[in-house]
């Protein structure tokens, strides 16, 4: 008989949401309803221990994110030692707060890659959408300053109602700015964004056009940028393997040190995450009840016990699988082999044209 | 595709060659991409540092492995073609 115990697979990404404070107020937002205030965040010498603890359990890449990390002044000493740590350092940002003598300093630091969000294609609707004057043109001088500096840029464009028509001039907007890789991303509605799900889902025949929108782009551009798209969750038959599947690839570590198997599982309630200011990251990783609660395949029902694709989407995203059913433990109701599926096509057809409520 | 014995291969900015001892060796990293680098991959990339040339390249590593010159002018060249491909190489 084996008597050592299964060890838990190594995680390769970690996010690290270094602030909740955003200057933006966009609707989409998905993080949680009640935010972290800048008086409980972590350090800058908890965060390098942190990151040296991550590259030790086998994470490759942090992405360094929030909130806007821009709003955090050791932005530069963050980054300095998580590149120190040997991390493949990624930044992701609003690009509002980060001056062209700070982006200096990050490349200094040692920064690999960023990643920009755009809210739509021109000046007007995106400050709208962003709830932000002159947000877009800042994101145009930042991209500006990324590619001066030789670093890899990558577009992130968060889709829905108002702006899915101008898919392709998001695209062309990405390529114009220089970016490798664009990300054609799509509102998944956890927290704040559960509060404009009427606002901002798509029609179905939106969805169509800009599926083959990028499919015809992806062709024309081959070589010249990567376009990452996925079919948005409520009009999908099958669910994304969320995270790539529970406490298997990725952690996210919040504003004051909570460590979370995604950035949405404080919305699953019963599930107790420990925090790095009292636990080293491979304890929390190994031992902790939350990391545990839903890592392979053994606490999982019917349908998706016995499914065939189990060990590809694992069931789909828990926290949309709770938000949609009440049960965390149920299948993602994307699934259409979920007896709560026809929910979900009912919900994409509550739409109402109203102001968003913007996070403040 | 053949290379040039004068071209100084050099990771582009945004892709790193590193080392973790918990995934098991050698990684090169680039954007949202991880490529696990066995050591034979991780001696010729270590070696791409825009300075040493394709040819000097493949003398180095013929005098370590001491093993015959085409084949390893062919290993290099297969192995840092891929690369380029995929953006994590300039020629």
């Amino acid at each position: 008989m084996d008597a050592t115990p299964q060890r838990a697979p190594r995680p390769l990404g970690l996010l690290a949401e270094l602030t909740h404070r955003c200057p933006l107020g966009c609707p989409y937002c998905s993080n949680p309803l009640a935010l972290e205030g800048r008086a409980d965040e972590l350090d800058t010498t908890t965060w390098a221990r942190v990151f040296r603890e991550a590259a030790a359990l086998g994470v490759l890449q942090v992405h360094l994110s929030g909130g806007e990390p821009g709003a955090r002044r050791d932005l530069t000493e963050i980054t300095k030692a998580a590149h120190d740590a040997g991390l493949y350092t990624n930044l992701i940002t609003s690009a509002v707060g980060i001056t062209s003598e700070t982006f200096g300093k990050l490349s200094d630091a040692g920064l690999d890659h960023v990643q920009i969000s755009i809210q739509d294609s021109t000046p007007d609707s995106a400050d709208h959408i962003a709830g932000y004057k002159g947000a877009y043109r800042r994101k145009e001088a930042l991209a500006a300053e990324v590619i001066r500096h030789g670093i890899p840029l990558t577009v992130n464009a968060v889709m829905h109602r108002a702006n899915i028509d101008h898919v392709g001039e998001m695209v062309a907007l990405a390529l114009e700015l220089g970016a490798k890789r664009v990300e054609i991303a799509h509102v998944q509605y956890y927290g704040w964004a559960l509060k404009n799900r009427a606002q901002l889902m798509p029609t179905r025949a939106q969805v169509e056009r800009a599926v083959q929108t990028v499919e015809a782009l992806r062709a024309k551009h081959h070589g010249q940028i990567v376009i990452d798209a996925v079919v948005p969750d409520y009009y999908a038959r099958f669910p994304k393997a969320c995270v790539g599947g529970w406490g298997r690839r990725s952690l996210n570590v919040t504003p004051s040190g909570k460590v979370l198997p995604c950035h949405a599982a404080e919305s699953i309630p019963g599930l107790a995450f420990w925090n790095v200011r009292e636990h080293s990251l491979a304890d929390i990783w190994d031992n902790s009840p939350a990391f545990m609660a839903f890592r392979g395949t053994d606490w999982m029902q019917e349908p998706c016990r016995s499914c065939p694709k189990a060990k590809e989407d694992f069931g789909g995203c828990r926290c949309q699988a709770f938000a949609l059913t009440g049960d965390a433990r149920a299948a993602d109701p994307v699934c259409h082999l979920s007896p709560h599926h026809a929910l979900v096509g009912e919900l994409a057809e509550q739409r109402m044209d109203a102001e968003y409520a913007y996070r403040r | 595709m053949s290379i040039a014995p004068d071209a100084k291969p050099k990771l582009p900015r945004g892709v790193r060659l590193t080392h973790n001892e918990a995934q098991g060796g050698w990684v090169l990293l680039a954007p949202e991409r991880v490529f696990k680098a066995d050591p034979t991959a991780a001696e010729i990339i270590k070696r791409c540092d825009g300075e040493v040339t394709f040819m000097q390249i493949v003398d180095d590593l013929v005098k370590t492995y001491n093993a015959p010159r085409e084949r390893i002018s062919a290993d290099v060249a297969a192995m840092l073609t891929m690369l380029a491909e995929k953006q994590m190489m300039e020629l």
